[in-house]
Order: C-alpha cells, then structure tokens, then sequence
C-alpha cells in the first residue's frame, strides 16, 4: 500500500489496520475501494471461468440447474456493483480531487461511509454462498421468480444490494459537491479536465438512477418478507413494475461504468499523442447527452414484454440516438490521435484497444435497438456478446487503462511496462476469443442462461473457443496482480509527472500528500499543467500563501455505521428481529454521536509541509 | 475553514463557510435523489391503487376530516419552522427553540393520527398482504411517515443541544438543512394527500 512517509505527529493519526478503518482521506478511501473492487472482480471473474468450463464442452454436468443459476447470478452481480463500481469510484476518489486542485472531497466523513456500506453489503451479499446458496433468479432478478420461486440467495440479493446501493449513492453526492463548490481558483466548468466532467456526470447519474433501484429492492423485500403483494398477479400486483423500476435503474447504470471510461481515455489518448484533446467542448456536450439520453431508454431492455409498438418505436429511436453523440467521442479521440506524436504506453495499448472494440459493441447494439429484430436476438448469446463488448471491451479496458496511467499518483510506483504489455496483450486476445463467437453463438439460437448445450447442433466449437479465450483473460489478469505484486516491492521512486502529462494531478509529488496540493494552484487554462508548460514555467502559479492546512479527523464511525447495517441485514434474512434491533441501534447511534459531536479537525503544521515538500522534490 | 465561534453571526449563517455550503448544496442534491425515490413509489401506487384484493375500496376506507386534520398539522408545521430560521437569522436563540419546538410537537401530533389511522385501517381489513394496494398505500404512506419519525428524532436532537453550543457558522447549516427536510416532508405530503386520499375517494 502507499505508505506515506509521516511521522505520527497529532494523535489524531492512526497506524496500521486502524488507520485504514478510520481513514477519511480521499486517497486512502480509493485505494480501499480498489483492493475491494478488485477482489471482488476476482471472485466474480472465478464465477465466469467456472460458467465457461461447464460450456467448454456439449453436455457437461459440472455446473448444472441450481449451481448454474447461481453462477450466472453472482457473476453479474458481482461483476456489475461489487467490481465495476468501487473501481470507478477508486479512480474518482484518487484522481477528482487532484485534477480539481482542492485538498480533500466535500465530505470525507461520508466518503468513508459510502465506502463502507458498499463493502459490508457486497460481503453480505457473498457470504450467501455460505449459509444455504447463492441468489439464483438472474442479476436482473425478475419477478415473481425472486418474489416467489427462489429461495433465501434472493434475500441476500436484496439486503446486500441495498446496503451497497445506499453507499454508492452517498459517493455520488459526495463527488457532486466536490467538483461544483470545490475547484481551484480559476478552474471554470469549461476548463475541467475530462475525466472530471464524466465523474460529474457520472454521479448526476448516480444520484437520480439509485433511489429506483432502492425502491424496487424494497418492493422485492416487502414481498418477500412481509408478504405484499405487489408482483403477485393473483393479489393483483403487477410484475412488470419490477422490470420497469429495475431499468429506469439499469440503464443509466450502464452509463455510470462506461462515463468514466471515456474520461480516462480523453486523458490517456491526449497525453501520448502529445496533443490537446480534439473537441473539447464537442466532448462536454456530447456527455452530458449521453447522461440525458440515458435515463429515457430503459424500455429497450423490455421490447419483448409487450409495451406494444408505440412505445418500443419511441424507446427504439431514442436507443439509436444515443449513438450520435457517441460517434462524436469516437471521431474526437481518432482526431486527437490524429498526427500525434504517439507513445504505446500499456496505459495507451489499453486506450487504443478500447476503440474498435467499443465500436463493436456499439453496433451490436444499434443492432439489439431495433425492437422487431430483437425478437430474434432477445435472450440469446448475441446479447451477451454485446454488453460483454460494451462493458470489458469498453469499461475494463478503459479502467485498466487509467490504472497504469494513475498507478504512480495512487502509489509512488510505475507499474512494470513488460508486464504491462503481457497484461494488455493476453487480455485483449482473450477477450475477443471469449466474446466474438458469442454473437454467432446467439444468432444461431443458443439462448443465455441456460447451462448446457447438445452436441452437432453447431455450437461445439465456438463455445469451446470462447471457454479458451476466458482462460486467456484469467491469465491476463493474474499477470496484472502479479505485476501490482512486483511493483509494489519496490521503492517509491516515481516522479511527480512521469507522462509527461497535462493536468494538475501531476503537479504534486506520487503518491500525493496527505493535504495534496501545498499551495492550492491558480488555473489559467485548459489543460491547467500543460499551460504553464507552454509559457515556460516550472509549475503551477500558487493562489494563496504558504500557511498551515487544516484536515479532518480520522473516525471510526462510518466503519461502525456500515457493521449495523451488516447486523441488521442478517436479521431481516433469517427474521430474527432482534438482530435488526442492535444493528438499527449501532447505526442509528453513530449517526447521533456523529451530529452531536462537531468535528474540529486538525492543522497540518507549516514545518511538516516544507519538509515533506522538500523530501518530495529531493 | 475555521471553526470559531462568534456570538455575531453573518447574515447567511448557514452558507458563511465552505463546509456550511457543501452541506446545504449537498442536502438539496439528497433531496433530488428523494425525489426520485417517492416518485417511483408514487409510481408503483398509481399502478396498483384500485387492485384491492381481498381488503375494502379506497373510497369505503378513507375518511377525508382526518386526513385534512392531518395535513392542516403539517402544513402548520411546515410555516413554523420557515419562523424558526426567521428566528435564526435575527441570531434569536430562544425564537429557534420555541419554533422548532412547536415544529416537533406538530410532527408527533401528525404521526399520532397516522398511527390511529393505520390501526383503524387494520381492523377494517385494509393490511399489506389484503391486495396490492394494500403494499403500496402502507409502503408509500408508510415511507413518507418514516421520513416524519426522522425528522422528529432529528431536529429533537438539534434543539436538545442548541441551548449548549448555540447559534454560530456550525450549527446555522445543521438548523437550516433541517428546515429544508422538513419542508420536503411536507410538500410529499401535499401529493400524498391528493393522489392517494382524494383521488382515492372520488375514482
């Protein structure tokens, strides 16, 4: 981990395990989210090769009726809010505040909460496979076979979902305020660096598509646990309710992990191509739009429920919309590359790869958005083949191209370059050699879900290639822990601005110190770093005076919060009442504790600043 | 970013620091995203509000002279705490306490009745497992009266402790945000009240 190099100075400051579990620094929060995503992406990365093997071969009973549904289930869970998530936020965590020149986050203490709420929940949600099974009924959960047909999996779906869902959410606010009240002076909306402006939208995002998935959640719960009866049809509840609450959730969901992909490559492409991003305010608007657009499609997910023709056509036309400004970006990062002076870079491989494959599965799903051709291709591996395409191809790559692009900042190393090729390269290969047979897989009529296949229908040899091409993505990735490992091994010895890049995060020492910026620094143009390089000066023109910096206290609060929610989650699950009661009151009396006793923080003395400053430059 | 205290308070106490305007900032983006929320139980109630099940007809059950007591009392309660922060902004301590003092015993006058109105509803057979309107009255209204109970203990706890740390650029942003809950409360109730009592009555 990035230890700082700090004397214990104020008794504020914890060491150790304790210092992780109260931390309340924007820095140390990202790393916690990474490790977490990243464990999680393990797990629900072991869950796909297990699916894989079982389809390796036709008529396999390795992983079959229950175990498969399971399978199925906890990878796309898992994949989606416990991996997905905490990676984009573990990049918005360490890198928001840096790019926006200001010492911390709007509010650490609920930085440390979100953080907290989203890891005990994603634990509840996995210790199902444990204490009776897994949730089985999809990662879509569709009632009334989560209402009604499943067994107690589903319930740990529904508190574990909840209880990460809520922390998500508060990280959304908390980046919210961040970036509108807490920019460097001179930093206007117009001069955000990019993958600032998706991290904004991508919490706009956050804050309006929660709250549905929270509701339908407790629709799913009351049902279940208080019998009502809202998708019980013969109570005169409606199941489609579900549906329609779960997307107006799910699809902007899906903006949410692909936003801040295409930030990191509107940071990436820029930097080793030695050029300004091209179109930047084309690249502002066309985010926002596609933030917009994304909360009007959700229908598009349900052209075969029988909405009838009008409503698919408007929800089909809308879908197709959104590949305008889409386009837009693509062309933009082409024209940016356009006569560069381009590095390959892992962090680059990683950007460049991102694009025809994000335009792949773009297509498949101008494709998918035509409702009467979906009929065809509606639940079969085509469809898996696309959103894999969307969100490997095109999320995955990206963030693991902003990890070795921002890997020095979060941790004072560059990641081994070697490795990092080896990474790139057998990820990618395999990524294509799992998915691309999957389109035609689905277009001769496999259907997804489904956990066998019989031999000579035609289908032998590309789920065997796919199976092939998953084992090559696990060897991908292992080399990429391998290469965290080799890396981490070694001394902290990274420059502050290793890439020779554009933005203010690299204008402080890597890894950043604990207040950031010691001087916060005057903006005066886009690309605030890549400015002053231009006019000659050898960093940032400060905007105040050399003084001490004040910081919040550590607290052990959020940690706390998070363990009564995790309490009062098993009570609910197996009805024990009481359970919820002590988690209910732990909750509820940290949050009292919290109100009543003001924070005071404490002041970073001057002398520690110069020194570490001075060890920093050294 | 300091934290002083100063008995003479700026004249917008609850936006004079920069964490004083993250809070208010951020409480309205919260607000926002509980929009959301009651709007998709909004939602889920107008879809299933004449599925009555096994339970009696929303026009049977609902008696409108409680229900208009009832958000008589919220209202109410809504205009003394918009005295409350009058009261704050004068840096009147006791103005605050005595305001936002009426404002709880009103918001636990409004839980009162809803308490007896949901017992009554129980006897006369209107349950959450009676249909699916019965889930989605008790989860919306119950949703909304949930939010009231958190408010009550909420600003209970502000004025319990005001009298101690009194009124500065700390506690300014705590009292203001609270009114704006508070005021977010209410304003669900007036949809509330139309879309599920009156609307309830006459179709």
């Amino acid at each position: 981990m990035a230890g700082h190099g700090h004397v214990a100075h104020s008794p504020k400051r914890h060491t150790g395990l304790m210092d992780w579990l109260t931390t309340v620094d924007h820095k140390k929060i990202g790393i916690l989210y990474l490790v977490a995503g990243g464990f999680f992406f393990l797990l629900g990365g072991l869950e796909a090769i297990l699916i894989r093997i079982q389809l390796m071969y036709p008529d396999s009973h390795i992983f079959i009726g229950a175990t498969f549904n399971e399978l199925t289930t906890m990878h796309g869970t898992t994949m989606i809010f416990l991996a997905a998530m905490p990676v984009i936020f573990a990049l918005m965590n360490a890198v928001v505040p840096l790019q926006i020149g200001a010492r911390d986050v709007a509010f650490p203490f609920l930085n440390a909460l979100g953080f907290w709420f989203f890891f005990m929940g994603g634990l509840l949600l996995n210790t199902s496979w444990f204490l009776g099974g897994a949730p089985d009924a999809g990662w879509t959960a569709y009632a009334p076979l989560s209402s009604a047909f499943s067994g107690r999996g589903v319930d740990f779906y529904v508190l574990g979902l909840q209880i990460a869902g809520i922390g998500t959410w508060l990280g959304g606010i908390n980046f919210l305020v961040t970036i509108i009240n807490m920019r460097a002076p001179g930093l206007t909306f117009m001069r955000l660096p990019m993958f600032t402006w998706t991290a904004f939208i991508t919490s706009v995002l956050v804050l309006f598509a929660f709250p549905a998935i929270t509701v339908s959640l407790v629709l799913l719960m009351f049902d279940r646990l208080f019998g009502a009866n809202f998708f019980d049809a013969s109570a005169g509840g409606n199941e489609v309710i579900w549906e329609h609450l779960f997307w107006i959730f799910g699809h902007p969901e899906v903006y949410i992990l692909i936003l801040p992909a295409f930030g990191i490559l509107s940071e990436v492409l820029p930097t080793f191509s030695k050029k300004r991003l091209f179109g930047y305010s084309a690249m502002v608007f066309s985010t926002v739009l596609i933030g917009f657009l994304g909360f009007m499609v959700w229908a598009h997910h349900m052209f075969t429920v029988g909405l009838g023709p009008v409503a698919n056509a408007i929800f089909g036309i809308a879908t197709m919309l959104i590949a305008i400004p889409t386009g837009i970006k693509i062309f933009n990062w082409l024209f940016t590359m356009w006569g560069g002076q381009i590095r390959f870079t892992t962090a680059m491989l990683y950007s460049v790869g991102f694009l025809p494959t994000f335009v792949i599965g773009g297509m498949t799903g101008v494709m998918l958005a035509v409702p009467t051709a979906d009929y065809q291709y509606h639940d079969s591996y085509f469809v898996v083949a696309h959103f894999h395409y969307v969100i490997v191809g095109g999320m995955v790559l990206g963030l693991f191209s902003g990890l070795y692009y921002w890997w020095p900042k979060m941790f004072g190393r560059m990641l081994n370059e070697t490795l990092g090729k080896w990474n790139f390269w057998t990820f990618f290969i395999g990524f294509h050699l799992t998915f691309f047979p999957q389109h035609f897989l689905g277009l001769l009529g496999m259907p997804r879900r489904v956990f066998t296949f019989q031999e000579g229908m035609g289908l032998d040899s590309m789920n065997f290639i796919s199976s092939i091409g998953a084992f090559l993505m696990g060897v991908g990735f292992i080399i990429f822990v391998w290469n965290v490992i080799v890396t981490n091994s070694k001394k902290q010895d990274a420059p502050a601005d290793p890439w020779d890049a554009r933005t203010l995060e690299w204008t402080i020492p890597s890894p950043a110190p604990e207040y950031n910026f010691a001087q916060t620094p005057l903006v005066r143009g886009l690309d605030a770093l890549w400015t002053e390089k231009m006019a000659g000066n050898k960093k940032m023109t400060p905007a105040e005076p050399l003084g001490e910096i004040h910081m919040p206290s550590a607290s052990i609060l959020p940690f706390l919060m998070s363990v009564g929610l995790f309490i009062a989650g098993y009570g609910f699950i197996y009805h024990m009442y009481v359970l919820v009661g002590i988690g209910a009151v732990i909750t509820f009396g940290c949050m009292f504790a919290r109100s009543f006793k003001d924070d005071p923080g404490w002041h970073v003395p001057l002398d520690e600043i110069e020194r570490t400053e001075k060890e920093a430059r050294a | 970013m300091s934290t002083e205290v100063s008995t003479n308070l700026p004249p917008h106490p609850e936006k004079a620091t920069l964490e004083g305007k993250n809070k208010v900032l951020g409480f309205w983006l919260f607000l926002g995203g509980e929009v959301i929320l009651f709007g998709s139980l909004f939602a889920t109630f107008i879809a299933l509000r004449s599925s009555f099940g096994s339970g009696p007809a929303s026009q049977e059950l609902f008696s409108l002279p409680l229900t208009a007591v009832a958000t008589f009392i919220l209202l109410t309660s809504s205009l003394t705490s918009v005295l409350g922060i009058q009261a704050m902004h004068r840096n009147d301590l006791s103005g605050v306490l005595k305001w936002f003092g009426i404002t709880v015993l009103f918001g636990v006058a409004f839980l009162g009745l809803e308490i007896y109105e949901f017992f009554e509803y129980v006897h006369e057979g209107h349950t959450m497992s009676s249909g699916a309107f019965g889930s989605a009255f008790y989860t919306l209204v119950g949703f909304h009266g949930a939010h009231v109970l958190g408010g009550v203990c909420w600003i209970t706890g502000l004025i319990a402790k005001l009298p101690k740390k009194g009124l500065n650029v700390v506690t300014a942003p705590k009292i203001y945000v609270a009114s704006l809950y508070w005021h977010f409360i209410d304003l669900v109730w007036v949809f509330i009240f139309t879309v599920v009592y009156l609307m309830g009555k006459v179709g």
